[in-house]
């Protein structure tokens, strides 16, 4: 354990990102990946979510899965804020070459280009891909 | 799957009695789940139940509990927003019985 780390309630708390890089449906990576998520906010850890290449899709507002025969889950982004989950970072390229805007997603995100983001990376304790 | 029928309506759950179609539910199986649950059904229960609808019908999760009590605190009053309060209407953990009387699927991270 790192000294660097602060203490809380007699616990470490690390700083954990969940790095998202797929299509919300196809996949059962975002679904899977954001359930983690919820479930790791039961933990007290400081998390934040990365949308990077395809995973800048999750968010988009205005899923409709009708035709996929599959459950809509874009909703519960929005439920993220109520499980203390308020740190989004979107990839500001990968919205640009998908035509995306910041209007375009279900929920307020913090926009980074490619070096923020490789930044906000390497600061973390524990990256975990999907 | 296991049927299970009530006044005459049929309806599946799964192997730890949660209602497998959101759709089917109303207050008669409501009632019917509460009974397996050997919970007495009052207005302060149903209060949950219906904020536990409506945040699923918003947000397509069941809560945690942490964050259920938090929401609960928010919309009814910070007396009813505390553990204390919820485990006494749902003894056996509220976000799961609570959940289920209310036909929401187990909630994700429930501990």
């Amino acid at each position: 354990m790192s000294d660097e780390m602060d203490m809380q309630e007699g616990g470490v708390v690390k700083q954990f990102m969940f790095v998202n890089r797929k299509a919300p449906y196809g996949t059962i990576y975002a679904l899977e990946g954001l359930e983690v998520v919820l479930i790791s906010a039961a933990f007290e850890q400081d998390v934040s979510m990365a949308f990077i290449d395809d995973g800048v899709y999750e968010l988009k507002k205005g899923q409709d899965t009708k035709a996929l025969g599959q459950k809509n889950f874009s909703p519960t982004y929005r439920a993220l804020e109520g499980y203390d989950i308020e740190k989004l970072y979107v990839e500001k390229e990968s919205m640009a070459v998908r035509g995306l805007t910041v209007e375009d997603f279900a929920v307020d995100v913090t926009v980074l280009d490619h070096a923020e983001m490789a930044a906000k990376m390497a600061e973390q304790d524990v990256l975990i891909s999907f | 799957m296991p049927m299970v029928e009530v006044a005459g309506k049929s309806f599946e759950v799964d192997e730890e009695g949660y209602l497998i179609n959101l759709a089917d539910w109303d207050e008669g199986i409501a009632a019917y789940l509460a009974k397996e649950e050997k919970v007495e059904l009052t207005p302060n229960h149903w209060e949950v139940i219906n904020f536990l609808r409506e945040y699923y019908s918003e947000y397509q999760i069941a809560p945690a509990i942490r964050v259920l009590t938090k929401a609960i605190g928010k919309k009814l009053g910070p007396d009813k927003g505390s553990n204390k309060y919820l485990y006494e209407l749902f003894p056996y953990g509220p976000a799961k019985q609570a959940c289920k009387i209310a036909g929401l699927p187990k909630p994700t991270g429930c501990i």
